[in-house]
């Protein structure tokens, strides 16, 4: 599939029809995280993984593993601070910038 | 054999959704295509057909059911009227961007405001920008007739565009007229099974439908969605030949009435072709005046060169908008037939009128009076009032 994909420099003809995508989980490779004018900073040594932030994610950008969380994902947290606002014990901290 | 009835143009449209039986229809009722969706529903509550009604809570809701159902692979049908068209505005375009051949049976109203429920064009002219096939009908026999040919051209695979099929508020929506219906199963057969490419529902292929475009795929999009526009040409016709063949009734991107020697034409949209007729013949038999109608079924894709051929070299035209597009000058079918002329090197005389605006009527004699127009103005060609009214009073 990756090979026959459209980009910046394909002519109308290969446009697929509507766009569409025929492969799955192409948002993936869409760096959202360029967005972000503010950044969590996950402070693991306040964390006492009680995983609430995982779930108000609304970017998915809090990854999880053996019941764990782990650190942001980077390329797609747009920096909105829900995780900072719902951590009960300040393990997230909002910075300016990037 | 076919079957001779008699039905308004809503209850032929509903009848040709219970012989098309498509998957998914979502609507919402406005005067005057209210009718629509009550008659299927009643078909659907008898058991005659197996469509999934939603009664959705507005018509951008309907339209946005629509293109979801589209985007899953089912055969989506819709119907509106006038502001239910405009709260549909935003989806009408997603439709078509998606190239999802949805089809809309949209029975012609005035747009509010003033609020008014009668017919005019000015709900579908004002989407005529919106990526949409858009086919009109004279009669009921014609909305049921173009209502049967919109999935086979709405599904064609160089096409895959949104098809409306328009018929005017009340005049035929809800006139009874002596009709011609086909048999469950030619209809059947002529329209076929749907059966998409791709869709959202296919198991085997996960896929997004309507993915952002920026700035370095957006001019590229458009241009493939007007191949497309291009290439229903061609299908409307081949898809009127087979119609023809097998009822007999013959269609194009426009009706041609007395034409072959006229000097004198006047270009519609509609049912007023039938009054316009009626004076042709009236006019012809008393004075030999050679007077002749262009009726435009297709509107979009605009038929610009079969047009230009078939006006270039008549005397004197008169095109009659049932819609306003304030431009201060004249009506969007004026426009689009003065481009397709000039762009033609067309020397004819060519006069704008607005008439039957929120469902003023027409008669026949209007009519004779815009030839006697036309024939002053070939004769003359004083150049004055080139936009102009029909049955407006005036100080």
């Amino acid at each position: 599939m990756a090979e026959n994909r459209i980009h910046e420099k394909s002519p109308w003809q290969d446009i697929t029809e509507g766009n569409q995508i025929y492969e799955p989980a192409t948002s993936r490779q869409f760096c959202t995280g360029e967005w972000r004018t503010c950044t969590p900073v996950y402070l693991a040594e306040r964390c006492r993984q009680c995983l609430l932030c995982v779930p108000v994610c609304p970017d998915s950008s809090i990854p999880v593993q053996e019941g764990k969380r782990q650190a942001f994902d980077y390329d797609h947290c747009k920096g909105c601070g829900i995780c900072a606002k719902v951590c009960p014990f300040g393990a997230i901290e909002m910075k300016e910038g990037k | 054999m076919a079957i001779r009835e008699r039905l308004s143009g809503n209850e032929a449209v509903a009848y040709a959704i219970r012989q098309i039986n498509p998957d998914v229809m979502p609507a919402f009722p406005i005067t005057p295509s209210t009718e629509i969706p009550q008659y299927v529903a009643n078909y659907i509550a008898n058991g005659k057909i197996d469509t999934e009604f939603i009664p959705v809570e507005s018509e951008h809701s309907a339209m946005s059911a629509a293109i979801g159902a589209s985007a899953a692979g089912a055969r989506a049908v819709t119907a509106t009227s006038s502001c239910g068209m405009a709260l549909m505005w935003e989806e009408l375009y997603v439709a078509a961007s998606d190239r999802l051949p949805v089809v809309l049976a949209l029975v012609n109203r005035a747009l509010s405001g003033p609020i008014n429920i009668n017919a005019d064009h000015s709900d579908s002219m004002g989407a005529r920008d919106s990526g949409w096939i858009q086919i009109y009908a004279e009669s009921n026999q014609e909305a049921y007739d173009n209502f049967l040919q919109a999935y086979p051209i709405a599904e064609h695979a160089s096409v895959r565009l949104p098809v409306m099929i328009c018929q005017d508020g009340f005049i035929t929506s809800h006139g009874v007229e002596n009709i011609q219906l086909l048999e469950d199963d030619k209809v059947r057969e002529f329209v076929g099974e749907y059966m998409p490419a791709h869709y959202l529902l296919h198991e085997k292929e996960p896929m997004a439908v309507g993915p952002y475009a920026v700035s370095a795929y957006y001019m590229e999009t458009k241009r493939a969605q007007r191949e497309a526009m291009k290439n229903a040409r061609q299908v409307i016709l081949e898809t009127a030949a087979r119609f023809e063949s097998l009822t007999g009734r013959k269609y194009g991107f426009f009706e041609e009435y007395r034409m072959e020697d006229a000097d004198y034409v006047i270009v519609l949209i509609g049912s007023a072709a039938g009054t316009c007729k009626a004076a042709i013949d009236e006019i012809r038999s008393a004075t030999g005046q050679k007077v002749g109608l262009l009726k435009i079924r297709v509107f979009r894709p605009f038929p610009e060169e079969e047009l230009a051929n078939a006006l270039r070299d008549k005397k004197a035209i008169a095109v009659l908008d049932r819609s306003e597009m304030f431009a201060a000058t004249g009506g969007p079918l004026g426009a689009e037939v003065r481009a397709a002329l000039y762009s033609a090197g067309s020397r004819a005389e060519v006069v704008n009128y607005f008439y039957g605006l929120g469902g003023r009527d027409i008669t026949v004699d209007d009519f004779k009076e815009v030839y006697a127009k036309l024939e002053r103005l070939a004769r003359t060609h004083e150049r004055t009032d080139m936009y102009t009214y029909i049955g407006l009073r005036e100080r």
